[in-house]
């Protein structure tokens, strides 16, 4: 029988999927070719930023030479192509801002971002549903009213001004938290433990800025399907409380929160670029803050390829949890 | 199972995997145990973080790069001693060739032996058109540079292109390894993170953003450096800065004097000592002499004494800099002597009434028609700029000169000097041709961002080539000071202030002193310049 559905299910996915492969190569190359775009407009001159103040007592030829080296004349929608054909050959180009081939940097800083993020996501999910069920238990009681009256200053909070609350009450009032970096400026090593500590507070950070969505999702899920028939029908056969709460309420009151986890991605992504500029984290979103100021054409075009292919793989995921999830959804629809 | 159970499980499985997936692609970087309290391991935080660790980028160009050495370096004093060679170079009799001899038996940091091929090298890389390196022009001089055997000693011959009195001055760059930089892309190569050099110190681990850590070169030819670890921690808010030496996380660090400060006159300060160190680094208002108001000798001449310098150090750099005429600083070896401008405002009137520049309704005056005004630009987010280009606007409109002060960036600002003026900074301490040739002389105008008065005087023009080309030390001070007399005479810019820099740093360490630093003062200033060969208080 679990076989059976397991094969029932396994080609409507792979079709999903495939789909949405197919369908995010139209979108790539329209993103990559804004960033250009974008890029080749910007008032910021390559030259100027790469030779930093050095440049500010350069001769003229020096900086004509380096413009020449740099490749940063001739139309954008040319250094597209070169770009996007080198890339395509495995070739994502070097970074100027940095000194460095993209993919070393890239390679340097993904994983203390996907670290943070996945820290900082995990919270925000187990956080908002513990508290959204919580408050949808006894809607307009005094938990519920102060979870979602915090939730909505939380979503109008920006995370860098979150961010630099948690350094002030955390690492300077109380002490207890480290104010940036991955390890004490005196040492090297990277040790669990001294990760842990200095993972918490930006992973915090991040969480609670995401908490908000998904706490008033559940809430409203949850309380919904309170209401529901079979909800009253199984309080009415006498089931437990908690049974029916965790059960039978959570569980289709947790349907909307899946899409939301897809569509969750991009803040995700925008939220852990504030939070790693502000305790200086090792990680992809403080270079990419880099290479725009710089405007870096090579580091920019491949980060931004990243994000988007995150957003892209975020969305495919919650559909795919949807479908697995209800089995009214059928995944050939999507 | 239940089919619930396996999604449920799933999705755990999913989170699991990512976060490890993260841990594991962080592969820990490996590096020696913790500082704190001790006196053999330093912490200092800085403002700014190097772009490159490549000298042949221009990384250390000015000395104390810690990773590695030039063939000459500057002591406590500014001057010139050996460091890679043994002695100060050998100049031919028309200026034009130096020869250096190498020192023997001195290893890079892998092992591999430093030859006179690794110093040809890294200057001719550096002069390749293809070299990113926007320094180089600071090589202008040079033409070629060659490896020669004299009986048995490794030297190395500069020639160069004019007889330039201050090349030595130039050799204080440091010196890659052409064994490792070779083989690799000069631009986008991995030494510029991972350097190999012969200096004091060997680079551990740099974690961009966040901080450079070094360890002693046990095998350094200049003796082992008793500090065994430094760290230099990039912290670019001047509060956080000062948080966290407070709360003994950093041994030191550069503060702006105000929060300097407060470690004077607090029970903190007992156990920390403040350095203000001098520098070149100078402030100055660009008069170009295109703009028909500033072009105006008389109203040069007039906001060269309407300014109050005193004011300006006071209330700015509260107290932490001093007035100056020229790029020179007055305290330095060649200042002229008798050039100092003090602020007279009624002088400033005087010589603007006489040259028919007469008030206006609005206080402004007017000569012709023209309005006295102009328009002055900072570059967006410096304060320190801010503060004096508006301090400078406040000192003119008493003398009835409208300067109208606007922010902005590099990109917007400079296609507007040859007609507005800008609040400028530089200062380069080691010779005083690295100042006053490309702001004062008439072939640097508008060349890059050098000579952005557009100031062109035949004597200045004379007295400083002169001064680049004689060998003669009391010549050379004669042709400088003509030159700044006849600077006093026709100001092209409204030279400001001078500006100290200011470090904190624990009370730990014997004879600390700090060298006169240059405008961009990174790793190799402050009074950790020379970490190297610091000692413990008993």
């Amino acid at each position: 029988m679990r076989d059976g559905g397991r094969r029932r299910l396994a080609a409507p996915v792979a079709r999903l999927v495939g789909r949405r492969l197919l369908a995010s190569v139209p979108v790539l190359a329209a993103v990559t070719f804004g960033v250009f775009a974008v890029a080749a407009a910007s008032p910021f001159d390559p030259v100027q930023q790469y030779a930093g103040s050095a440049g500010l007592s350069a001769s003229q030829e020096t900086l004509d030479q380096l413009r020449q080296n740099l490749g940063v004349d001739g139309p954008f929608p040319v250094r597209w192509w070169d770009w996007l054909t080198g890339a395509l050959s495995g070739d994502l180009g070097d970074s100027t801002a940095l000194r460095q081939p993209v993919a070393d940097v890239i390679g340097e800083r993904l994983g203390w971002s996907v670290l943070l993020c996945a820290a900082g996501f995990a919270f925000a999910l187990l956080a908002g549903t513990v508290l959204g069920v919580a408050a949808a238990r006894r809607r307009g009681g005094m938990l519920d009213r102060v979870v979602t009256s915090v939730s909505y200053t939380l979503e109008a909070a920006p995370p860098f001004w979150l961010g630099l609350l948690g350094i002030w009450f955390f690492a300077l009032q109380l002490g207890v938290l480290p104010a940036g970096g991955l390890t004490d400026t005196g040492s090297d090593t990277v040790t669990a433990g001294s990760l842990l500590r200095h993972l918490a507070l930006p992973a915090l950070v991040l969480g609670i800025s995401q908490v908000p969505w998904f706490l008033l999702y559940v809430r409203q899920g949850v309380a919904d399907a309170l209401e529901e028939d079979a909800v009253r029908g199984a309080r009415a056969r006498g089931l437990a409380e908690r049974t029916v709460l965790l059960g039978h309420a959570l569980r289709s009151g947790l349907l909307p929160v899946l899409t939301l986890v897809g569509s969750r991605v991009p803040e995700l992504i925008t939220g852990a670029l504030l939070v790693e500029t502000v305790f200086s984290w090792p990680g992809i979103a403080s270079a990419t803050v880099e290479a725009a100021t710089a405007t870096d054409f090579p580091l920019l075009a491949a980060l931004t390829t990243l994000a988007t292919v995150a957003v892209l793989a975020g969305n495919l995921l919650s559909d795919l949890l949807y479908g697995l999830a209800d089995p009214r959804v059928a995944l050939e629809e999507m | 199972m239940s089919a619930r159970r396996v999604r449920t499980a799933t999705a755990a499985g999913v989170t699991a995997a990512a976060v490890l997936a993260g841990v594991a692609a962080c592969s820990a970087p490996g590096g020696g145990g913790g500082g704190g309290g001790g006196t053999d391991a330093v912490t200092v935080g800085v403002a700014q973080e190097p772009e490159t660790l490549s000298p042949l980028l221009g990384y250390g160009k000015e000395g104390n790069s810690k990773i590695f050495d030039g063939l000459l370096t500057h002591d406590a004093r500014m001057k010139l001693k050996p460091a890679l060679a043994t002695k100060l170079p050998e100049v031919s009799d028309d200026g034009k060739t130096y020869t250096f001899t190498l020192r023997d038996g001195v290893k890079f940091s892998d092992g591999k032996p430093f030859t006179a091929e690794d110093v040809v090298y890294t200057y001719r890389t550096i002069l390749d058109k293809k070299t990113n390196n926007a320094s180089k022009s600071e090589l202008d001089a040079l033409d070629t540079v060659k490896a020669k055997d004299r009986h048995g000693k490794e030297t190395v011959v500069f020639t160069l292109k004019y007889p330039y009195a201050a090349f030595a001055e130039r050799t204080v760059l440091p010196i890659a390894s052409k064994a490792v930089a070779g083989r690799q892309d000069v631009n986008t190569g991995s030494y510029n993170t991972k350097p190999v050099g012969t200096g004091p110190y060997v680079l551990t681990n740099w974690r961009k953003g966040e901080k450079l850590s070094f360890k002693a070169n046990p095998h350094y030819w200049g003796g082992r450096p008793t500090v065994k670890k430094f760290t230099v921690a990039i912290i670019e808010d001047d509060d956080v800065r000062a948080t966290r030496l407070r709360s003994g996380d950093l041994d030191g660090a550069i503060l702006p004097p105000n929060l300097a400060k407060a470690y004077k006159n607090s029970d903190e300060g007992a156990e920390k000592r403040t350095f203000s160190a001098k520098t070149a680094d100078y402030r100055a208002v660009t008069l170009p002499t295109d703009n028909p108001v500033t072009g105006d000798k008389a109203v040069r001449r007039a906001l060269d004494v309407a300014v109050d310098r005193d004011a300006m150090v006071k209330s700015i750099l509260n107290g932490a800099g001093k007035p100056a005429y020229g790029p020179l600083p007055t305290d330095g070896p060649w200042f002229a002597k008798g050039t100092e401008r003090p602020h007279d405002l009624a002088r400033a009137k005087k010589i603007l009434d006489k040259a028919g520049w007469k008030p206006g309704e609005d206080g402004i005056r007017k000569k012709d028609g023209k309005r006295a005004s102009f328009t002055l630009w900072y570059f967006s987010g410096d304060k320190l700029r801010q503060d004096h280009a508006l301090a400078y606007a406040s000192d003119a409109k008493k003398a009835g000169i409208d300067v109208k002060v606007q922010a902005g960036s590099r990109e917007v600002i400079r296609p507007k000097l040859k007609h507005d003026a800008m609040l400028m900074g530089n200062g380069f301490p080691a010779d005083p041709d690295f100042d006053l040739y490309p702001t004062l002389h008439s072939s640097q105008i508008g060349d890059g961002w050098n000579n952005l008065g557009y100031y062109d005087d035949k004597t200045v023009d004379e007295q400083l080539d002169k001064g680049r080309r004689s060998r003669d030390t009391a010549e050379r001070h004669a042709a400088y000071d003509k030159a700044q007399k006849a600077l006093k005479k026709n100001p092209g810019y409204t030279f400001l202030t001078h500006i100290d820099h200011v470090y904190v740093l624990n009370d730990k360490w014997r004879g600390l002193t700090t060298q006169v630093e240059p405008h961009d003062h990174g790793i190799g200033a402050g009074p950790w310049w020379n970490v190297q060969d610091w000692k413990p208080k008993k």
